[in-house]
């Protein structure tokens, strides 16, 4: 009959607002169960997954739990425990970085020698892609992703450009942004740094043996050896010219 | 609903591709057989294309013309080719709908200047692409009906996909580049230009005397007929500019219309006003960069955009995917096709005038999947989730029971509520039944693929005809309509969004443990040199990309098959006959995300 | 090797500045003038609750502008449920999406369609900036080179949050403008963009003298073209830096350097 499937959708529309004040009826005092507010006085809204519909988000009073691995803007590590930056400057993340947005330049000494600290590290945020790649890549875990979405500005330039200064956070900022990967990055650091040090200690050992057992060959001997050997490819070449001509 | 077609999921059996290549061959013994790489192809003459063309189609049983493109071979390094060959190769993929399988590869050696024929007469879906072929290379296709600019504007300087063609912020060939590290000042590619701006210009130009060129547009006719009735009544048609700003065209699409009264009498699409340069920059991103840019193709669904170039660059350097990543990517792609389609029923019934109501409820469900992507992967929409040879990621702790309760429990009782909303509503019956028809034939003849080729009783479905993934693992239906209208088109999404739903129901039951990434993962890729073409199912449609490997760290040629761009192939002659309002709707209804129709 | 611990609270902080419009500073002898500013308050507390944007996308943040609109995070909190097609009813364009060269006459066109007072707000980091594809031939380095943008949200895409972060700046932005000095009551009215031509390459009429002295000068103007690798060690990036970008480099690394050190 004409006009049933008018009504009928009219029911649909009709049960879907009924639902919506039931809903509100319902869970308005537990809307912020399962909330987060990580100290900031923040009402985090996690969505039930079994709630019908969605609970509306009423940005800037409430916000939306920002799962552990959300991306946004990348941010530098200040490892507090050692009170120095954990970037090497080895510019991995600027060569994978898709629209090649990282810019690092290599801090020297007072001699101008590079030394393995970041001088200066710009990453321009009006082409950075949120891709994760540096993140990935980074062999230090110097470099992670922060969940601060809130950067919008009245300026492009030099406001959007992030030196070194911007992007560096502390460690305790990072561990409580990503607590999970923080654990597991912490455990296997420190597997590694004592893998490290029992190589270290081993080969101090084995040094410390071999050289009860003979002495290291001295420099003038290491220079003589080199020294035959240049004579010997010297004579090989003189007797391939005279061969030739 | 009543009129759902017993699903025909079962197709006649691969595609003999060795055979088909042989038939050529017999036709026309100057076609040279080459290897490159996993993918055999025949080179073919100029003069002689359009016969292997007619063999393959009727012959051969290679209905659908999937792929043209091209590539400038004037700066390859690989050894596998010979240096002094012609610069261009202008590539077809072939495929049949009835048998499936794997695709017939022709390649066509031109050199810079010399034309070559149009493949329109035996595949009237070249036209888009050639006309692409033209606007970024410049080779000149005889005899094409319409050979006008089509990403760019008619007047623009040079073809930029040329290896010899720099844009105004060129650095360097290939990334990445050096003035990044060790001793990098931040600086920006504006202060480069005197003016500032992405632009350049040939020397001698003067502005003030820019003349902008005048095109035939085929829409421009004699505005003056008769309409049919004796020469009592001579009518004036009108050309109506839709876009590339109206809120219905799906964002910066541009239709030109000729209409008499109401009736559309000719359509003419202009594209490019998102023309991002997905390829060009992708020739000089590494392989590994070529990732993210992908999910900006089709913005919608990311996932599968990852997987289609996975997918090729897998069969480039013969990666073996380990099976637990397999099934996390079926659900990624699965959720991101119900993704697609509730989007997509939403905007059509905005298009027909029902205005936001059934869109935000169609969308409401999308955000519970966006949490997932989310949780998994860091974004909600740009996922960057697939790496070659795997996923970046397991699953975050209670991932898949919050999967599981959304698949179980929300999609199923979501797509029964749009079921109950509009299936049965009579202004979507009445402005959706009949219009729009175009023949299941006429459609594969212009390279029409994905749901919209389903809607009119063509059970061709790459998930089935020539199985990627584990997809050979579940038990899914290939539902077909068969009136091939807008309310089909609009009725095969909800359908196409059941079945996918049920896949992922599978795939989280059986989701096994193990490694979620093959080979030692890293930054540096060099396939061996060869071609490859990798397609996947996206939820428009065939989404392919052809990749030639010249053996370094960087693609030579990167070219992606957008479903979006082809299937608008068949716009005007859908739209042609019907009124302008239903001309939105039947837009709509094609379904095109302007990332990935311009790219 | 010796380097300072940043000053961690200021470093957030930085990020976010005070901004103050120019035109917004009380005229001489209207301090403290008890009529003027209450007006102006009530003025703008009525534009910014009721600020209408366009119906406008350009790309991939079009939709996240358009999940921002529905009903999880509802748009309509800030007054701003009516999206408007038309730009003769909108106040505000979030250019949202990649812009490119095809498509900023068109965008021009809009924005000088709009009626003052109008705003630009510039989504994600293709309008602002050119994004991920500013190299592209086909893509605008920045919609602020065509149209005054009054607020830039970075982000790719950004996210709801961040785009509804950057409708509160342009908020603050409103309050701090005066009746009294709106540019749009006086009789000049307001600014008109001339709309780029698309030629061999786009042009901005604004320009057209400068893109001359270039081209006439007997070289063709191409930034970098000379096979692009670097020659004596020099990174092919910075061969072609002009003076006021060298000024700035300056800048940024004067700022970094007294970042560090305070």
């Amino acid at each position: 009959m004409f006009g049933t499937g008018l009504l009928k959708g009219l029911g649909v529309t009709f049960k879907h607002l009924v639902d919506t004040y039931k809903d509100d009826m319902q869970s308005t005092p537990a809307r912020y169960q399962g909330s987060d507010d990580r100290g900031k006085g923040l009402k985090v809204i996690d969505q039930p997954v079994d709630q019908e519909g969605l609970l509306t988000i009423q940005y800037p009073e409430e916000r939306r739990l920002l799962p552990e691995r959300f991306r946004y803007i990348p941010m530098l590590i200040w490892d507090t425990e050692t009170d120095e930056e954990r970037c090497t400057a080895c510019g991995i993340c600027a060569k994978v970085c898709p629209p090649q947005c990282i810019w690092i330049t290599r801090a020297t000494d007072e001699a101008g020698k590079p030394v393995t600290r970041p001088q200066d590290f710009f990453i321009d945020a009006t082409i950075c892609m949120s891709c994760n790649y540096c993140v990935e890549f980074c062999p230090f875990d110097a470099i992670k992703m922060d969940h601060d979405a809130e950067l919008a500005s009245f300026e492009r330039f030099p406001h959007l450009v992030y030196d070194k200064g911007e992007l560096t956070v502390p460690l305790d900022y990072y561990a409580a942004l990503w607590p999970v990967q923080y654990a597991e990055e912490q455990e296997r650091r420190a597997q590694e740094a004592a893998e490290a040090r029992a190589k270290e200690e081993a080969k101090a050992a084995r040094a410390a043996a071999k050289e009860v057992k003979e002495e290291t060959p001295a420099p003038e001997a290491k220079l003589s050896r080199a020294e035959e050997l240049k004579q010997k490819a010297m004579e090989r070449a003189r007797q391939r010219r005279e061969a030739q001509s | 609903m009543s009129d759902i077609v017993a699903p025909t999921a079962t197709v006649a059996g691969p595609l003999d591709v060795a055979g088909t290549l042989a038939l050529v061959q017999e036709a026309l013994p100057d076609a040279k057989p080459v290897s490159a790489g996993p993918t055999d192809y025949l080179e073919v003459a100029p003069d002689q294309l359009l016969e292997a063309l007619r063999v393959l189609r009727d012959q051969g049983g290679c209905d659908l013309l999937s792929s043209i493109t091209c590539t400038d071979y004037l700066s390859y390094q690989g050894r596998a080719r010979a240096k002094d060959g012609p610069r261009f190769e202008v590539v077809y993929h072939l495929y049949s709908t009835a048998q499936g399988g794997d695709c017939v590869v022709l390649h066509v050696p031109v050199d810079d200047g010399e034309p070559l024929p149009t493949a329109t007469p035996v595949y009237p879906g070249a036209n888009l692409q050639e006309r692409e072929v033209w606007d970024l290379y410049g080779l000149v296709f005889e005899g094409h009906p319409n050979l006008r600019r089509i990403l760019l504007w008619e007047g623009f300087e040079g073809h930029p996909m040329r290896k010899d063609w720099h844009e105004a912020y060129y650095e360097e060939d290939q990334k990445p580049f050096r003035s990044r590290h060790p001793r990098a000042d931040f600086a920006r590619s504006e202060d480069k230009v005197p003016w500032g701006k992405n632009t350049r210009y040939p020397a001698d130009w003067d502005p003030d005397d820019w003349q902008e060129p005048v095109t035939y547009v085929p829409v421009s006719q004699d505005p003056r007929h008769s309409n049919g009735t004796g020469d009592r009544l001579s009518t004036e048609s009108v050309v109506v500019n839709l876009g590339p700003h109206h809120p219905s065209t799906h964002g910066v699409f541009r239709m030109v219309v000729r209409i008499e009264g109401e009736t559309v009498t000719a359509l003419e699409p202009d594209m490019g006003y998102l023309h991002r340069n997905h390829e060009k920059i992708g020739e000089r991103n590494t392989w590994l960069m070529n990732m993210p840019f992908t999910d900006r193709l089709d913005y919608i669904n990311s996932m599968s955009n990852n997987w289609g170039y996975a997918l090729a660059v897998e069969k480039l350097m013969g990666l073996e995917v380990p099976e637990r990543a397999e099934y996390l990517r079926v659900i990624m792609a699965e959720l991101s096709r119900i993704v697609n389609h509730l989007w997509s029923i939403g905007f059509i019934l905005n298009d027909l005038g029902a205005l936001q109501t059934p869109a935000l409820y169609a969308i409401e469900e999308r955000e519970m999947i966006l949490d997932l992507f989310e949780s998994v992967s860091g974004a909600r929409m740009m996922c960057n989730y697939l790496r070659f040879g795997g996923v970046h990621r397991d699953l975050p702790a209670g991932w898949a029971e919050r999967a599981r309760y959304v698949v179980h429990e929300r999609l199923p009782r979501a797509l029964d509520q749009l079921d109950d909303l509009l299936s049965g509503n009579e202004i979507v019956n009445t402005r959706g039944r009949g219009v729009g028809y175009l023949s299941a034939e006429q459609l594969i003849s212009l390279s029409v693929t994905g749901p919209m080729i389903r809607a009119a009783g063509v059970p061709y479905d790459i998930r089935r005809c020539e199985p990627y993934g584990v997809y050979d693992r579940f038990d899914f239906d290939i539902p077909t309509l068969p009136h091939s209208d807008v309310y089909d088109r609009y009725y095969i999404r909800l359908l196409e969004a059941r079945e996918s739903v049920r896949i992922v129901q599978q795939a989280l039951a059986g989701l096994p443990e193990g490694d979620i990434l093959a080979g030692k993962g890293g930054y540096v890729f060099r396939p061996p040199e060869g071609e490859a073409y990798g397609r996947v199912e996206g939820p428009k449609g065939e989404l392919g990309f052809y990749l030639v490997s010249d053996g370094k760290p960087n693609p030579y040629r990167y070219h992606i098959r957008a479903p979006s761009y082809i299937n608008l192939n068949a716009l005007a002659p859908m739209t042609v006959g019907y009124k302008v309002a239903d001309a939105i709707v039947i837009l709509g209804a094609i379904d095109i995300v302007l990332g990935e129709v311009d790219r | 090797m010796s380097l300072a611990p940043p000053n961690f609270p200021d470093l957030k902080t930085g990020q976010v500045e005070s901004y103050l419009h120019p035109s917004v500073s009380v005229p001489e002898g209207l301090n403290n003038n008890v009529l003027v500013t209450t007006v102006d308050r009530l003025y703008n507390w009525s534009r910014r609750s009721s600020m209408w944007p366009l119906l406008f996308g350009l790309a991939c943040c079009a939709i996240e502008m358009i999940a921002t609109a529905s009903s999880r995070f509802d748009l309509s909190r800030f007054g701003m449920e009516v999206m408007r097609p038309s730009p003769r009813q909108s106040d505000l364009m979030i250019v949202s999406g990649t812009v490119t060269k095809k498509m900023v006459p068109a965008i021009v066109r809009i924005y000088n369609q709009m009626a003052e007072p109008r705003y630009v707000i510039a989504m994600g980091a293709c309008a602002t900036g050119g994004g991920p594809f500013k190299e592209g031939y086909n893509v605008v380095s920045g919609i602020d080179k065509y149209v005054p943008v009054d607020v830039y949200i970075p982000g790719c895409p950004p996210t709801p949050e961040a785009l509804m972060f950057g409708l509160m700046k342009m908020h603050q932005k409103v309050d701090t403008q005066s009746v009294t000095t709106a540019d749009w009551y006086k009789r000049e009215g307001s600014a008109f963009v001339p709309v780029p031509q698309l030629g061999p390459d786009i042009f901005d009429p604004r320009q057209a003298d400068l893109i001359r002295a270039e081209t006439m000068s007997g070289e063709a103007v191409e930034a970098d073209t000379g096979g692009g690798r670097a020659e004596g060690g020099v990174p092919g990036g910075l061969r072609n830096l002009g003076e006021k970008a060298k000024a700035r480099i300056a800048q940024a690394k004067e700022r970094a350097a007294a970042r560090l050190a305070g």
